[in-house]
C-alpha cells in the first residue's frame, strides 16, 4: 500500500482495487480550519486533473483534482458533520473519497512520499 | 431638576470588569427583537377594518406569521443601539481599499427625498414625470462628458449589475457580428475584483486568467499571446486593484480590437481620474460607475449602489432599455425597442434614488471641483505611501507613483509572528476601520489604502502615526497584543469557522425556547 | 469646495514629503494623448442653495403621488412609511458605513441583517433568507439560476401571470447561460398553466402570486406537480404587504420564494432603489445567491454576528461563484425590517387587511361604472379591468384630472392584444374621497 501524491496537494493510495483519496497534511494546514467538503456523486466518472471536489475554510474554497481517472465508489460521509477530520487528519480519518481507477498506469506519474516532500521543500 | 451635587473623579480601578446589565456606560446592552418584541404590540396605530367579506377566494393567510413588533419607543431605541455598534464614515477614517469611502453630502440626502423624485411611480405616466426624465438626461450628459463616451446605460443597480451589462452588451454585439458562439473567452487578469470573473460567467464566457507583472500591472506580453478569435474581452480595471494605472492601456486597448474583441474598464476606481481622464481616449468600450464610490452616494452598509454603464460608439446600439430620449419640448421613455435583442436587464428604470444624490454632488463640485477630487483622492494615497513605505513592504512603491490608494504586504510583519489581520484587528482599537485585507489576491496578506480626498492631512497624519505605531509594537515583539485585538470594540474577535461549520442563519423560537428551558 | 479638507499649503507639504513638484507628476503612468489639461466641459462648482433650487425645479415638473388620487401598481406601492424609519436609516453609523467586512465594528448591520433574514423566513414561511438583493426582478433571475443549480437541469418555465419586467429580466440572464425557458402566454388566472409545461429537463417553474393581473393563485397543486418531476417551485411576489392576508408561499409548498420588498419601509422613488427578498429552504442554502449574516460567539464566548458561508460569493469563488452580486440593498433592507418590526404580526395584518378592503371598495366603484369589467377573480390589493376603450388613452385623460388611473397593461407587454386592460391597485394611503373621484372621473372619460 503505496501512497502517491500529486502537486495539487492530493494523495491517493491503492487497497485493493480500490484507491482512496484526499488532500495533504501540508494543503489542510495551508487551508486552516475546514469549514465544508463538497464531495462528488457516487458513481460519478472522473479524469485524472480534473474537477472532483471542493474543500472550504471560512474564507477560501480550493478545488480538489482527482488524483487518477476512474468513478467514485464511495464518499466519507463523516466529513459532511465533522469537516474537522480533514484537519484532524487529512491523510487518514479525513479521506474525501474512493476512486475504482480505469487507468492503473495513471498511479505511474505522480510523486512518491518523499518526491512530494522535496517538491514541497523547493516550494518554500 | 438640577442635580445638586458636584463631582470630583478618584483615579484607578479597572475598566475590564463585567457590569451586571451587560451595558457598558454609554454603550447599551443589545437582545434580538425577536427576545422582547410580541407578535400583538405595534408602533403603527391603524384605523379598524370596516369587517367586510373578503374577496381571497379562501386563500386567506391562517397561520400565525411569528414576527414580532415594538411600540415606536422601543423600536427606536432597538435601532438606535444597534447603530451604536457600528462604526462609520461619519465617525472616522474608513481606509477601505478599493470602496471609495468618501463623505456623504446631507444636500444629497434632502434632494432625494423631496415629493418630486421619492413619491413618483415609475409606471406613472410619462407626461407627469418629465423633471424625473430631465434629471436622468442631465445626469446622462455629466457621465458622458466625464467620461468622453457617447452613451450611458442608467439602469444597472450597482457595480456588478454594470458589469453584467456591458459584458451583455459586448455579447449582444458579438451576435450581431455572427460570432456569438465562436467567441466566448473572456481575458481577466489575477488582479481583478471577484465581480469581474463572477460577471463574465453570470453572462456565459469562459474566463482566462491573465497574470500580472512585478510592477502590478497586466502582463502584456502574456495578454498579447493569449489573444485569438475565440475572445471576445478583456475586462480590465483601471487604475486597477493594486491602485495603479495600467501605463499599457492603449496598447491593451488597440490589441483586443485588432484581435476583434471589446475593451470591458471596470469603473470601480474611477474616482482617481475623473475630471483629469477620459476613459474614452483610452479605447474603452463599456465602463461601469459606481455612482455610491465616485458620486459619494452613500453606501447603507451594503448598498443601495448604482452601476450606470458608459458604452462607446460601438456598443451603444446594444443598450438595453429603458433610455430617455428628448421628444420636442419634452422627454420621452423608450421601454420597448422592436428588434433589439438586448432588452431589460431590472425592472422599471433604475436607482433614480442614487441619481439625484448623485447629480446634486456632481452639480456641487462642477467640472472644476471634480478634477480636484481626483488629485486630491491621488495626493492623499501617495501621501500616506510616502510616510508608511519605509516601514510597511510596499511592494510597488520603487514603481513610481500610486493612484487613489496605497498597497501595502504584510512581509514585515510575519517576520514578526503576525499577520494582516491582527495589524487590521489592531487599527480597530485605535478608532480606524481597517483597510481593504487580503485583497488584491496577487500580493500576500495585502493592505489597501484608500483614504480617499474627503479626509484632513490631520486625520491622515493620526491614521499613518497610529500605523507607524502598530508596526512598532510588531518589531517590538509585542505578538500577543496584536492577537487579542480589538479589545475595546462592541465585541472581540468572532469565530467565522464555527459560523460556518453550524450555519445559524435566522432566530428560532422553538431554539429560543429550548436555551431558556435549560438555563 | 466645501467637500474638500485640504488647504494650498496642504497640498504643497503633502507633495514635499512625496517628493513630487506637482500633482502632475503623480499623473505619469497615464499615456501623454489622455492627459488632460483642460476642464471637462460641464458647469463649474455651485453652493447648495444654487443646487437645491435647480434640482428643485426639475422636482416640480413632477407630479408627486400624493398630490392626486393614485392608484398605481403593477410593481411598485405606494404605503405609508412611519417617519422613526428614515430617521433611523438616516442615522450616521448605518448610512455611511460599508458592508460588514469587519463584524467587530459593524454588529449594528449584522445583527440588523439577521433580524431581517429571520423576518423574511417567517413571512414567506421558509426556513432562511438572505441579506437582500437588488430587487424582485433580478431575485427572480438569480432564483431561475439557483434552481438549474440545484436540480443539474436546463429549462425554466415561467407563468403567464409573472410580470413582464420579471420575465424579461429572467429570460435574459437565462439565455446568456444557454437555460432553455418556455413562458406561457399572458393570462389573468392561468398560474397553474405552467405545469403542462413541465419535463425531465425542467429545473423550475416561476409562478406568482399574487399574480401581474392581480390574481392570487393556490400554489399547493402545481408544488405538487413540479415536484413529481423532479423540479421545483420558484413563487414570486411584487406586493409583500400581501404577505399577511394571504398564505405564504412556503406554506403551500414553494421551494424558492422571491420577491420585492419595497412596499415595506421604501419609497416609489421612481422605480429605486427597492430591495429584493430572497428564501428558501435550509438544504438549498449553499446554492443560494447574496450575502449572509449567521450568529457565532467572539473569543469572550459572547454572541456576536458575521457574514457567513461566503464561499459561495464572488470575493472567493470568482467565475464559480453562486452568483455575480456584491453590494445588495443594505439601507432598503433596514428601512424594511424597521417598518416591519413597528408593524408586528398584529400591524401587519391590519395593513393588509385595510388594503385589501380598500382594494374591495374600488372594484366595486369601478365594477359599477358602465362598460367596465372587473377581471381578477380572486385579488388581495391590486386587479385588472377591462375598459371599452384603449387604455393608455383612459389614462391620460384621468392624468389630467388628478387621477393617477393605474398602469396600462400594454405599457409592460405592449403586442400581447390587451390594450384594453388596466391594471388598478389601492392601499391604506387611498380614502373614500379618492375612490368616488376615480370612478366619477372613469364615467365621464368613458361617456
Amino acid at each position: 500500500m503505496i501512497t502517491k501524491f500529486t502537486s495539487d496537494h492530493e494523495w491517493v493510495r491503492l487497497e485493493g482495487d480500490v484507491a482512496i483519496v484526499g488532500i495533504t497534511s501540508y494543503a489542510a494546514e495551508q487551508l486552516g480550519d475546514v469549514v465544508y467538503v463538497e464531495l462528488p456523486a457516487i458513481g460519478k466518472a472522473v479524469t485524472q486533473g480534473g474537477d472532483m471536489a471542493v474543500v472550504e475554510s471560512a474564507k477560501a474554497a480550493s478545488d480538489v483534482y482527482a488524483p487518477i481517472s476512474g468513478e467514485i465508489v464511495a464518499v466519507n460521509d463523516d466529513l459532511t458533520g465533522n469537516p474537522q477530520l480533514v484537519n484532524d487528519g487529512a491523510e487518514a480519518q479525513g479521506w474525501f473519497c474512493k476512486i475504482k481507477p480505469s487507468n492503473p498506469a495513471d498511479l505511474d506519474a505522480l510523486m512518491s512520499a518523499q518526491e512530494y516532500q522535496a517538491f514541497l521543500e523547493g516550494k518554500s | 431638576m438640577t442635580q445638586l451635587r458636584s463631582t470630583r473623579g478618584v483615579s484607578g480601578g479597572a475598566a475590564d470588569f463585567e457590569t451586571v446589565s451587560g451595558s457598558r456606560g454609554g454603550l447599551q446592552a443589545t437582545w434580538l427583537l425577536f427576545e422582547y418584541g410580541a407578535v400583538d404590540r405595534s408602533g403603527v396605530d391603524l384605523p379598524a377594518p370596516k369587517g367586510r367579506p373578503d374577496r381571497l377566494g379562501g386563500l386567506a393567510r391562517t397561520a400565525p406569521i411569528g414576527v414580532p413588533g415594538l411600540s415606536e419607543p422601543e423600536a427606536v431605541r432597538h435601532y438606535v443601539r444597534l447603530s451604536q455598534r457600528n462604526t462609520a464614515i461619519d465617525l472616522g477614517v474608513f481606509p477601505l481599499g478599493s470602496c471609495t469611502m468618501k463623505h456623504n453630502p446631507r444636500l444629497n440626502e434632502r434632494m432625494a427625498r423631496l415629493d418630486g423624485f421619492a413619491d413618483i411611480h415609475p409606471l406613472q405616466p410619462v407626461s407627469t414625470v418629465q423633471g424625473a426624465l430631465a434629471l436622468m438626461q442631465e445626469l446622462s450628459r455629466w457621465l458622458t462628458s466625464l467620461t468622453g463616451m457617447p452613451a450611458v446605460a442608467l439602469s444597472p443597480k450597482a457595480g456588478a449589475h454594470g458589469e453584467l451589462c456591458g459584458m451583455l452588451a459586448i455579447r449582444q454585439a458579438l451576435i450581431a457580428r455572427g460570432e456569438g458562439e465562436t467567441r466566448r473567452r473572456v481575458l481577466v487578469p489575477s488582479a481583478a475584483h471577484g465581480t469581474n470573473p463572477a460577471t463574465a460567467a453570470a453572462c456565459g464566457f469562459i474566463v482566462d486568467e491573465v497574470p500580472g507583472t512585478e510592477d502590478g500591472r497586466v502582463d502584456v506580453e502574456a495578454f498579447k499571446a493569449k489573444l485569438g478569435p475565440d475572445v471576445a474581452a478583456v475586462m480590465l480595471t483601471n487604475p486597477n486593484t493594486c491602485g495603479l494605472f495600467e501605463r499599457d492601456v492603449k496598447a491593451i486597448a488597440d490589441l483586443i480590437h485588432e484581435a476583434g474583441g471589446y475593451f470591458y474598464c471596470d469603473g470601480a476606481n474611477y474616482n482617481a481620474i475623473v475630471g483629469r481622464v477620459r476613459p474614452g481616449d483610452l479605447g474603452v468600450d463599456a465602463m461601469h460607475i459606481n455612482l455610491h464610490k465616485t458620486f459619494s452616494t452613500p453606501h447603507g452598509g451594503g448598498g443601495p449602489g448604482a452601476g450606470p454603464t458608459v458604452l462607446s460608439e460601438r456598443l451603444a446600439p446594444f443598450a438595453p432599455v429603458p433610455y430617455v430620449v428628448a421628444d420636442g419640448e419634452g422627454f420621452k421613455l423608450v421601454e420597448h425597442v422592436e428588434g433589439q435583442e438586448f432588452g431589460r436587464m431590472v425592472a422599471f428604470h433604475g436607482q433614480m434614488g442614487m441619481f439625484v444624490r448623485a447629480l446634486a454632488y456632481m452639480m456641487s463640485h462642477g467640472a472644476d471641483g471634480l478634477r480636484q477630487v481626483a488629485e486630491d483622492a491621488v495626493l492623499n494615497a501617495n501621501y500616506v505611501l510616502a510616510r508608511l513605505k519605509d516601514a510597511f513592504d510596499a511592494p510597488f512603491a520603487k514603481y513610481g507613483p500610486c493612484m487613489h490608494e496605497a498597497l501595502l504586504s504584510d512581509k514585515e510583519l510575519r517576520a514578526h509572528g503576525l499577520e494582516t489581520v491582527d495589524l487590521a484587528k489592531a487599527l480597530i482599537d485605535e478608532g480606524f476601520h481597517p483597510m481593504t485585507v487580503y485583497f488584491p489576491l496577487v500580493v500576500h496578506g495585502a493592505m489597501l489604502i484608500e483614504p480617499t480626498e474627503t479626509e484632513s492631512k490631520t486625520e491622515l497624519d493620526r491614521f499613518c502615526d497610529v500605523m507607524l505605531a502598530l508596526e512598532a509594537r510588531a518589531e517590538a515583539g509585542e505578538v500577543e497584543f496584536f492577537k487579542t485585538s480589538p479589545r475595546l470594540a462592541p465585541v472581540r474577535r468572532l469565530d467565522e469557522t464555527r459560523a460556518a461549520r453550524q450555519p445559524k442563519l435566522r432566530w428560532k423560537a422553538e431554539e429560543a425556547a429550548m436555551k431558556q428551558a435549560a438555563e | 469646495m466645501r467637500y474638500l479638507p485640504l488647504t494650498q499649503q496642504d497640498r504643497a507639504e503633502m507633495l514635499a514629503r512625496i517628493g513630487a513638484a506637482s500633482v502632475d507628476d503623480l499623473y505619469t503612468d497615464v499615456p501623454a494623448v489622455a492627459r488632460r489639461t483642460g476642464l471637462v466641459d460641464l458647469p463649474l462648482h455651485q453652493g447648495e442653495l444654487q443646487v437645491e433650487r435647480a434640482l428643485k425645479a426639475m422636482a416640480a415638473k413632477n407630479t408627486p403621488a400624493g398630490s392626486t388620487a393614485f392608484f398605481v401598481g403593477a410593481g411598485a406601492y405606494r404605503h405609508h412609511v412611519p417617519a422613526s424609519v428614515d430617521h433611523l436609516i438616516q442615522r450616521s453609523e448605518f448610512l455611511t458605513t460599508y458592508t460588514p467586512y469587519q463584524p467587530e465594528i459593524a454588529q449594528g448591520t449584522l445583527q440588523m441583517l439577521y433580524e431581517f433574514q429571520t423576518q423574511v423566513a417567517l413571512l414567506t414561511g421558509m426556513e432562511v433568507a438572505n441579506a437582500s438583493m437588488w430587487d424582485g426582478s433580478t431575485a427572480t433571475a438569480e432564483a431561475a439560476m439557483m434552481a438549474t443549480r440545484v436540480t443539474k437541469r436546463g429549462k425554466v418555465v415561467l407563468s403567464g401571470g409573472l410580470h413582464p419586467h420579471y420575465a424579461d429580466v429572467t429570460k435574459l440572464i437565462c439565455d446568456a447561460n444557454k437555460i432553455a425557458v418556455a413562458a406561457c402566454p399572458a393570462a389573468i388566472d392561468g398560474e397553474a398553466k405552467v405545469v403542462d409545461l413541465i419535463d425531465s429537463d425542467t429545473a423550475c417553474v416561476i409562478v406568482q402570486t399574487p399574480n401581474v393581473f392581480g390574481t392570487i393563485t393556490d400554489l399547493a397543486a402545481i408544488a405538487e406537480a413540479a415536484h413529481a418531476k423532479g423540479a421545483l417551485l420558484v413563487a414570486v411576489f411584487t406586493e409583500c404587504v400581501s404577505l399577511g392576508a394571504v398564505k405564504s408561499p412556503g406554506e403551500m409548498g414553494a421551494d424558492i420564494v422571491v420577491g420585492e420588498g419595497q412596499s415595506i419601509g421604501n419609497a416609489l422613488n421612481f422605480g429605486g432603489p427597492y430591495v429584493g427578498l430572497f428564501a428558501t429552504r435550509e438544504k438549498f442554502v449553499r446554492q443560494m445567491p447574496g450575502r449572509l449574516a449567521g450568529e457565532t460567539v467572539d473569543a469572550d464566548g459572547k454572541r456576536g454576528y458575521v457574514l457567513t458561508l461566503s464561499t459561495r460569493e464572488q470575493h472567493i469563488r470568482r467565475e464559480k461563484a453562486t452568483s455575480n452580486i456584491c453590494t445588495n440593498s443594505g439601507l432598503c433592507a433596514l428601512a424594511w425590517s424597521i417598518h416591519m418590526t413597528l408593524l408586528g404580526e398584529a400591524g401587519l395584518r391590519r395593513l393588509a387587511v385595510l388594503n385589501h378592503e380598500r382594494a374591495c371598495d374600488l372594484a366595486d366603484a369601478l365594477g359599477g361604472v358602465k362598460g367596465v369589467e372587473v377581471l381578477t377573480p380572486r385579488f388581495f390589493n391590486e386587479f385588472a379591468i377591462r375598459l371599452p376603450k384603449r387604455a393608455d388613452a383612459v389614462v391620460e385623460t384621468l392624468a389630467a384630472k388628478g387621477v393617477l388611473a393605474g398602469v396600462p397593461f400594454s405599457r409592460l407587454a405592449p403586442g400581447t392584444g390587451l390594450d384594453d386592460v388596466l391594471l388598478v391597485a389601492a392601499t391604506e394611503t387611498n380614502t373614500d374621497d379618492d375612490v368616488a373621484l376615480y370612478a366619477r372621473e372613469l364615467k365621464k372619460a368613458l361617456a
